[in-house]
């Protein structure tokens, strides 16, 4: 159990890890994620969502970016190693219908999570639009896999390195206002790219579903520390969600709840949805002056 | 001196003393002074995580064991919910037959060392307690949890603890949901039949409440780990890190993982909010998300834990039970500089052992009572500042006899603070019943059971927390027990109709 069958290095920052964990790879469906540890008598439990399971090897794989102590350690471990702690799947899988037109937005290595919901999307008959972003071509993942699955696929980088020069958001945008608008929106990525798709798609009222990575201990709904806001209610990421309305979520108030220690004397929390933050919160004060 | 040392010796020579005087009347009794619990001094404790209670010596014991009057009618094993033979006990100690003592205790209760730190005696054995009565202080009756924790401690230290020898196996197989003391409990009482039994637990490490919520200060974690040994020794297996509901679902334990039978001893693991303006700030935590930081994930160790923890300088704790006590002298010990503790009601409502609320006025925390917070304010970064609380008054006496509190119109004051945990109670972790319907809860999320402690699915039992509410160990053992009763019949029968 816990065995790291295969480790590959995505991109400077980024890994790919498939780990043996037969019940988790049975059990889980797109959308869930698990907890793990690397080190079980004080290692830190980080979320990290389920990319890929396969059910013949008993393997899940996970997709992750060193962001924090915890990240860094893992990528340390080789095959054949074991990860002290792996608990799963958690979480309400997604809710898959077909409703004809889906565009699934993927930011920097929320493209990893977002990669089953575009499989289960396809598997239901809907048409699949992805849109990919990343700060530059090196960031940009899965962009393979998608192109594979999806029924079309946009690139976009900040710095124009690798397809679009631009934010997700235009794209996204586009695709509203196309006469084949999508009937439902999927954005997986850093709070602040999902915020704005939110914000993109609101307007048009198009259902926009959102995955939220908060900072998180247990992941059963004991501790309330993964809680966020949703249309003025407070939810438990880790057993409500981790998918929400995106048009009612409080990113405001769930950003700042991320970055609870970040400024405390304790290490950095790790949590991969903060990933390139500052580069997407620059780009996020550029968007809501054009928004103005 | 210490202060151990200095109460070791006056109770050598009171010992001494009560020995020569051969059999004692009950008017000898009455004199002997309760035995102090030596703890370590409050200045002392606030700066380390070591357990703050330290103990009796052998002479306490005997001296403490030798004030008991021996009831006929033993009106303390009435107030224990697993009726432990109390009397007997404690005349084993007094006689110095701690071995016999140890057995006493064990023939009824499974976690003595807990439960002699955790229970609270002064609503269940020693609120009966005739020589309290006599005394006509409740308090000063034969102090029963210190003795058990003694008769517990000394077998545990010696390292001699026998486990509970086990009946040939009988192929059948049981699971357990939850490794708190109802789990355990019920895992013990099964295993010893020969059944095997496979323990479920969804956090890293088992122990439930008495590893992620009850701090080290007050039951060691080493206390907790040599009774999980204990049941590994006994071949219990231990599955952390899986929940059922996700990992797998109970039903599927049932129909195609071969289990015979299911226990369900999932807690009380869903944090109450206030439902007041300002709970998602930053800043504002539950009990257990603070309390599991800093036990289960052992975050006090700044040095060695890699998960962070809140070091609030003014720190305010809503509640007024075990759990409100435990956040608020944890915050003392992170560092705070002020931590208080609100309290609706008055202290004698306090749900809270009556050694917590000492200790926790010992350690500087402010009880601010009939007081209650009606809004969490916080500044543009959504950082915590302040509260706004109301001041209450008890009103007229209700049907009950009790005076419930309420709000003064226009008392509302705001107190500056930079974290607030919220301690005000769980109600029940929900996976479970969300994901088996068959399984009938009330209103609250509480899993219904009859006599036996069966749920409304056949073959599937729960107690504790997640049938009772937050409850208290003890409780939560008794319930263990009468399931894994029920369990063990029911095997049993099914063998005699082959
Ligand atoms: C901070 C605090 C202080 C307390 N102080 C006292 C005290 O001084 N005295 C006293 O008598 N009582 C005290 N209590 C109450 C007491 O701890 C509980 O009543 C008791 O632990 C309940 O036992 P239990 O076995 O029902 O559940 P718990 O101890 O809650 O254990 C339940 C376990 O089940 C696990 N679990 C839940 N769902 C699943 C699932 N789906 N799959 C697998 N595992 C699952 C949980 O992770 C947990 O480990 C305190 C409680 C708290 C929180
Ligand atoms: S992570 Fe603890 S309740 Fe969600």
């Amino acid at each position: 159990m816990n065995k790291i069958l295969r480790k590959e290095q995505l991109s400077d920052e980024v890994w790919r890890m498939e780990i043996e964990v037969p019940h988790i790879a049975r059990e889980r469906k797109a959308g869930q994620f698990i907890i793990l540890q690397v080190d079980v008598d004080f290692g830190e439990r980080i979320p990290l969502t389920v990319a890929d399971a396969d059910t013949e090897r008993g393997s899940i794989t996970l997709v992750f970016q060193t962001v924090g102590a915890t990240t860094h350690k893992l990528a340390e471990l080789n095959e054949g190693d074991k990860v002290a702690s792996v608990l799963g799947p958690l979480g309400r899988p997604s809710i898959i219908e077909k409703v004809g037109r889906v565009t699934c937005v993927g930011g920097g290595i929320g493209a990893a999570p977002l990669f089953p919901i575009v499989q289960a999307n396809k598997a239901v008959g809907n048409h699949v639009t992805v849109v990919l972003g990343a700060r530059n071509k090196e960031l940009l993942i899965m962009e393979k896999d998608m192109r594979k699955t999806a029924d079309e696929v946009i690139v976009c980088t900040d710095d124009g390195s690798h397809g679009r020069k631009g934010l997700v958001t235009e794209p996204l945008k586009e695709l509203c206002e196309s006469g084949t608008p999508p009937d439902g929106v999927v954005a997986i990525g850093p709070p602040i790219m999902m915020k704005f798709c939110a914000e993109t798609t609101r307007p048009f009222e198009i259902p926009t579903t959102v995955s939220l990575n908060t900072i998180m201990i247990d992941g059963t709904g004991m501790c309330g520390g993964c809680r966020v806001t949703v249309g003025g209610e407070t939810k438990f990421v880790c057993v409500d969600g981790p998918e929400f309305d995106g048009h009612k979520v409080d990113f405001d108030n769930m950003m700042k709840r991320n970055l609870a220690y970040k400024n405390s004397e304790t290490r950095a929390h790790d949590s991969y949805h903060e990933a390139g933050e500052c580069n997407l919160e620059k780009a996020a004060r550029v968007m809501e002056k054009n928004n103005e | 001196m210490s202060e151990k040392t200095q109460l070791d010796k006056k109770a050598k020579v009171l010992l001494e003393g009560l020995l020569k005087e051969g059999e004692l009347k009950a008017k000898d009794r009455l004199q002997i002074p309760q035995q102090q619990m030596p703890a370590q001094p409050s200045e002392e404790r606030i700066k380390n995580n070591f357990e703050v209670a330290t103990g009796y010596t052998e002479a306490m014991a005997r001296v403490e064991a030798l004030r008991c009057l021996q009831c006929v009618n033993k009106p303390c094993v009435e107030g224990c919910p697993v009726a432990i033979d109390i009397p007997a006990f404690i005349k084993a100690i007094a006689e110095a037959r701690h071995n016999d003592a140890i057995g006493i205790i064990k023939q009824t209760s499974l976690l003595p060392s807990v439960c002699g730190r955790v229970c609270p005696q002064e609503t269940q054995c020693m609120e009966r307690c005739t020589l309290g009565k006599a005394l006509k202080d409740m308090e000063k009756g034969v102090a029963i949890g210190r003795l058990e924790r003694f008769a517990a401690d000394l077998e545990r230290e010696s390292g001699k603890t026998v486990p509970p020898s086990i009946k040939p196996e009988t192929g059948k197989k049981v699971a357990v949901i939850g490794s708190g003391p109802a789990g355990i409990t019920f895992a013990v009482d099964v295993r010893r039949e020969g059944h095997s039994v496979t323990l479920f637990e969804a956090l890293h490490k088992p122990g439930g409440v008495l590893m992620y919520g009850i701090p080290e200060f007050r039951l060691p974690k080493s206390i907790v780990e040599k009774e999980i040994d204990n049941l590994e020794k006994m071949g219990v297996e231990i599955v952390p890190n899986f929940v059922i509901g996700r990992s797998r679902s109970l039903k599927s334990l049932l129909e195609e993982d071969g289990y015979s039978a299911v226990f369900i001893g999932s807690g009380a693991g869903l944090p109450k909010f206030m439902g007041i303006p300002g709970e998602n700030l930053v800043g504002v935590f539950s009990a257990n998300e603070y309390l599991t930081r800093a036990n289960l994930m052992k975050a006090y160790d700044t040095e060695r834990s890699a998960t962070p923890i809140s070091r609030g300088k003014r720190v305010a704790v809503f509640g007024g039970g075990n759990v409100a006590m435990d956040a608020a002298r944890t915050a003392v010990r992170l560092g705070a500089e002020k931590v208080y503790l609100v309290y609706r009601r008055t202290e004698k409502e306090m749900p809270a052992r009556i050694e917590e609320v000492s200790h926790a006025k010992e350690e500087g925390v402010e009880f601010l009572l009939l007081q209650n917070a009606t809004k969490i304010i916080g500044d543009e970064n959504d950082h915590v500042t302040g509260i706004e609380c109301i001041r209450y008054e008890l009103g007229e006496p209700d049907e009950s006899g009790r005076r419930s509190p309420v709000p003064i119109g226009g008392s509302e004051f705001v107190m500056d603070v930079d974290s607030v945990i919220v301690a005000i109670g769980n109600e029940s972790n929900p996976l479970i019943a969300a994901t088996t319907p068959e399984i009938e809860v009330d209103k609250r999320g509480r899993i219904l059971v009859d006599e036996n402690n069966e749920t409304s699915m056949r073959g599937v039992f729960a107690g504790g927390d997640i049938v009772l509410g937050a409850a208290t160990v003890i409780l939560a053992m008794g319930e263990g027990r009468n399931a894994a009763a029920a369990v063990n019949a029911r095997m049993q029968s099914a063998d005699s109709h082959k």
